[in-house]
């Protein structure tokens, strides 16, 4: 005790005091905090009683309390009937929604809602109209697609995803602060489901003309080119001609430009 | 300091040696004379500026620690050069780092520095180590001496007479016919630059498409034909006319070109469709070229929810809810729209071919047809 009380006026007695009530409070809510469990479906109807009432806390703001749209005042909304469990789980799954503010772009960003809820949510949405439902692991597994189908899904990304998210899938700018995001590190179920849905400005592809098999072989192209090292050295970012300028005009030239200065400079003299 | 040499010969710019530039023009030798023209400016002429010597000419300590600095980027060159053989060896040819592939990257890493520091010495050397004294490089003219004029001249002459070109005259004006004759087939293959674009031309060729009444719509990549029950609102579908499957080569080249073509379908509640395009569409599937009318860039960037498609070569953009009409950018007619119905079999055919040429603008162009709104 002697060694607390003598240095109770240290400058770092304070900071370490909070540190350790900090420590002692999080270890007494661990210990007696309810234990989070997912809870067992009941019953359809439950879970869509449930996910309407996450509905209305996170998402009525903007889409109306019963989902059907808001197209006047400040906050608006697009109606979510019809768009189906796939567009909940693209949407909330990546934390695009509930969006932080009005704006142009719905970021990525931290999910706050556990797989239970979102599922509640689905069962909610889903009950509102029919629309596409969560793809099976089955139909977007990229892992035993033959190389001719990888060949064919660079073809089709190419032909109808290049235009907006740039032929790497590194993504793109569009009007008015929007962008089509990069699709390096989304995962195949959310490709999938961008595809189902059309999520915010993106078109949908649906499965009547864009198969499902040319969907696994357009998930299966992007693993492929994304796991691919840059055998050209520093990709830049594949962003094409910006990027590798930027680099050529600035840093190259600059470089030269520096050393050219260089050779010419007197340098020091003695006197 | 100041003075320029000349030839000579100059005595334009003078000024005030007049005098002495026409004494040099008497003696139109080969001589080199020192003219004076200080005068033509307005700042007087600084001078050579003062010597000073370097560090390194004046600190033995210096000169040593330069020495040291090149022999170093010398001395590095070599094991920079045995590294270069080692990972051309050791390194295996998949091997990654930082995404990229290992061996490339370190063979180049490698072999660039050590060219680098090969020139970055040989700078350094000359600008620490190397002697150092201001020169004066005399500029003089650059024309010939009158002796080497006549020497040319009087070889010509002799190499004339000798070939005998004067006496038998005929043996010139063969050689500049035989010359002259081998224009012609020059002149002659510039009509491969052809055929000129008469208005006949220009109607069986860029004025029209593949596309005709009956065509069914097709996905560009899987030819699969689209049905219209298929199409749900906020779907872009990538087309091809069916008929373009038949084609090979070249030719089924320059008919994607110009027959590419974007099927949307919008709600049709929030769209505008003319009178004169009601039976243009199929429930809200519209069906337009793929080709921007400004400088003929293949788009399909579509927003679904503002149902503009954008251009990203120029940011032309079009409203597709309003029979393709710019509403941004430099591209100055409507996207050209190809009528659509179903056949019997629910499936998207064309109604007829495109009302107007697709593309971009040209000179001759008839505009007449363009939509402009009603």
């Amino acid at each position: 005790m002697r060694f607390l009380s003598t240095r109770r006026r240290h400058p770092a007695a304070r900071a370490s005091l909070l540190v350790f009530a900090l420590i002692v409070m999080g270890a007494l809510y661990a210990a007696f905090a309810p234990a989070s469990q997912s809870s067992a479906d009941t019953g359809t109807s439950q879970q869509v009683a449930e996910g309407k009432n996450l509905f209305a806390v996170g998402c009525a703001a903007c889409h109306g309390l019963n989902g059907e749209g808001q197209s006047t005042g400040e906050i608006q909304g697009p109606p979510l009937t019809g768009v189906g469990a796939a567009a909940v789980d693209f949407q909330v799954g990546t934390g695009r929604m509930p969006l932080a503010r009005p704006e142009a772009q719905a970021p990525v960003k931290a999910n706050r809602y556990t797989p239970e809820e979102i599922a509640s949510l689905e069962a909610y949405v889903s009950s509102l109209g029919p629309g596409p439902d969560v793809p099976d692991p089955a139909e977007y597994d990229a892992a035993n697609v033959s190389a001719e189908d990888v060949a064919r899904g660079g073809e089709l990304f190419r032909t109808n995803c290049s235009a907006c998210h740039n032929f790497e899938g590194a993504g793109g700018a569009l009007p008015g602060g929007k962008y089509a995001p990069s699709l390096y590190g989304s995962s195949n179920k959310t490709i999938y489901e961008a595809m189902v849905t059309g999520p915010q400005q993106m078109p949908v592809f649906s499965d009547g003309v864009v198969r499902p098999e040319d969907k696994r072989a357009i998930i299966a192209y992007l693993r492929t080119l994304h796991q691919r090292p840059d055998e050209g050295g520093l990709s830049l970012g594949g962003l094409g001609p910006v990027s590798e300028g930027l680099w050529a005009w600035i840093a190259g030239l600059g470089t030269l430009m520096g050393i050219s200065v260089w050779i010419a400079a007197k340098g020091a003299k003695a006197k | 300091m100041s003075d320029l040499i000349r030839h000579g010969g100059n005595d334009d710019d003078a000024g005030g040696d007049n005098e002495h530039a026409m004494d040099t023009q008497a003696q139109r030798s080969a001589e080199l004379e020192t003219v004076r023209d200080s005068g033509r400016y307005p700042v007087p002429d600084p001078g050579m500026e003062e010597h000073l010597p370097r560090l390194t000419d004046v600190d033995e300590k210096a000169f040593d620690r330069a020495t040291r600095q090149v022999a170093t980027m010398f001395g590095l060159v070599p094991v920079l050069a045995i590294a270069f053989v080692v990972v051309y060896f050791a390194v295996p040819r998949d091997a990654t780092f930082l995404d990229t592939n290992a061996k490339n990257l370190f063979l180049g890493l490698t072999a660039g520095l050590a060219l680098l520091l090969i020139g970055v010495g040989a700078v350094q050397w000359s600008r620490q180590l190397m002697d150092d004294h201001e020169m004066i490089d005399h500029r003089h003219g650059a024309a010939s001496t009158e002796e080497d004029v006549e020497y040319v001249l009087r070889e010509l002459q002799a190499g004339a007479d000798e070939s005998k070109i004067k006496r038998r005259k005929v043996l010139g004006y063969s050689l500049v016919g035989a010359l002259g004759a081998l224009a012609l087939p020059i002149i002659v293959s510039f009509a491969d630059l052809g055929p000129k674009p008469t208005k006949r031309l220009r109607a069986a060729t860029i004025e029209t498409t593949i596309w005709k009444q009956g065509i069914k719509l097709v996905h560009d990549v899987t030819f699969v034909p689209i049905k219209a029950s298929e199409m749900v609102i906020g779907q872009l579908v990538n087309a091809q006319p069916e008929n373009l499957k038949e084609l090979e080569g070249t030719d089924q080249l320059v008919q994607r070109a110009k027959a590419s073509i974007i099927i949307v379908r919008m709600d049709p509640n929030s769209i505008k469709i003319p009178d004169s395009r009601k039976d243009w569409q199929v429930g809200g599937i519209l069906c337009y070229s793929k080709i921007c009318t400004h400088v003929g860039c293949p788009i399909s960037l579509w927003e679904q929810q503002t149902h503009h498609l954008l251009c990203p070569c120029h940011q032309s953009t079009f409203d597709l809810g309003d029979s393709g009409v710019v509403v941004f950018g430099p591209a100055a007619r409507a996207l050209p729209q190809l009528p659509i119905t179903t056949d019997a079999e629910g499936f998207l055919v064309a109604r007829s071919g495109f009302t107007v040429p697709v593309g971009p603008s040209y000179f001759e162009r008839d505009s007449r047809g363009d939509y402009k709104g009603e």
